[in-house]
């Protein structure tokens, strides 16, 4: 049991904190509990498509079927991610402030939930796949009870909502003048970490292989393999050993975010006071 | 030219599991075979990984920066970065009490 908990736990975590993120960023936005429920659902559905078609979806593309599939949904977990940020520099007065009807907070707010629902599905979606795998696996084999392994699924289950809920809390206690840019950094360093791992899957299938060296390895200093890189490398992309490509993707990722939401701010003259990575 | 066909045959002696091709790689009752992979530093490697048991396996290691899940009786390539000289442990880690391994690169 305790070995199922750990692996799902382990699993589970990475969405945790994009959901507690999530809830922080949308902090105030009516109708937000219901689109994250959506999110989360379908990222339960999808999960266990992903995994009961995991055999067919590796063979796609000469058995690099599971990396372009991972690759492409972080890809639109990031575009997901910078129109969140780039569209609330724009309208982010609109909603905290000037909203004159119930009717246009929902629709104003629902277009950015979407994005963000999208993204929470996503997360859901790739660890929970893997959980599914690995449940039916151990099910099958008949090893341990199935009482054990739904007891040890349950609790790492909940040792992961327990995660969203420290990340959701704990956001909260920033003062909320300054929550939303606290959140927007967060979101696009999450965007910059999602688009590094993409390109690493990319490599691992055997495409883009370039700038594959490591630049500098500080596994020494802090490795990806303790509590806190893990969750260093969820939320901020921290990568214990990168490459070059990895790095330069990092990069450029963070520099549109902040290019577009500048622009977008400059367009709306008088929407900027939800501060926003500048 | 002698002294490179004898460090080659050098090289074959001293590391059997040392190619340039794909490495082939077999998991069975979750252990791998071989479990120690010899690779050349500093150069692009592929591991070509057989799972022969039922349920699926996620070959994970936070070292090489790979992550890939392979289904039961199917198989995986994995691309590997070219590597420091170092010892890069890896795992199945739906199996991990058993299904370990590591990737040397000299």
């Amino acid at each position: 049991m305790l070995a199922t908990l750990l692996i799902v736990f382990r699993e589970v975590i990475e969405a945790g904190l994009i959901v507690g993120i999530v809830l922080a960023a949308t902090k105030g936005v009516a109708r937000r509990g219901i689109w994250v429920s959506y999110g989360v659902a379908a990222g339960v559905i999808g999960a266990c498509l992903v995994a009961t078609f995991a055999g067919e979806i590796a063979s796609f593309f000469q058995g690099a079927g599971q990396e372009i599939f991972d690759a492409s949904v972080l890809v639109l977990a990031v575009c997901m991610l910078a129109w969140h940020n780039v569209w609330m520099a724009g309208h982010g007065r609109a909603m905290a402030h000037e909203l004159k009807t119930v009717g246009a907070a929902v629709k104003a707010g629902n277009r950015s939930l979407i994005a963000l629902a999208v993204v929470v599905g996503i997360a859901v979606l790739r660890e929970g796949s893997e959980v599914v795998l690995f449940l039916y696996g151990i099910a099958s084999q008949g090893g341990t009870s199935n009482v054990a392994m739904l007891a040890g699924g349950a609790l790492g289950l909940a040792a992961g909502a327990g995660v969203t809920a420290l990340m959701y809390f704990g956001l909260l206690t920033i003062p909320a003048g300054k929550l939303f840019s606290v959140t927007s950094w967060l979101i696009t360093l999450l965007a910059a970490g999602m688009a590094a791992q993409a390109i690493l899957f990319l490599q691992q299938a055997g495409y883009l292989e370039y700038l594959t060296g490591t630049v500098w390895d500080t596994s020494w200093l802090l490795s990806q393999d303790s509590i806190l890189g893990r969750l260093l490398h969820t939320l901020i992309g921290y990568n214990d050993a990168p490459n070059g490509a990895q790095l330069a993707v990092y990069a450029v990722t963070i520099a549109a975010i902040v290019g577009l939401t500048r622009w977008e701010r400059a367009r709306h003259p008088r929407g900027g006071t939800i501060p926003s990575p500048a | 030219m002698k002294i490179l066909v004898l460090a080659a045959l050098a090289a074959v002696l001293v590391s059997p599991a040392f190619a340039d091709g794909p490495i082939a790689v077999t998991l069975k009752d979750h252990r791998f075979s071989p479990s120690t992979i010899t690779v050349k530093a500093n150069t692009p490697t592929v591991l070509s990984i057989t799972n022969e048991d039922a349920s699926a396996e996620e070959f994970d290691s936070t070292s090489l920066k790979v992550e890939k899940v392979i289904t039961g009786n199917s198989r995986g390539d994995v691309h590997l970065r070219p590597l420091a000289p170092g010892k890069y442990p890896f795992m199945g880690e739906y199996h991990s009490d058993t299904a370990q391994g590591v990737v040397i690169a000299q």
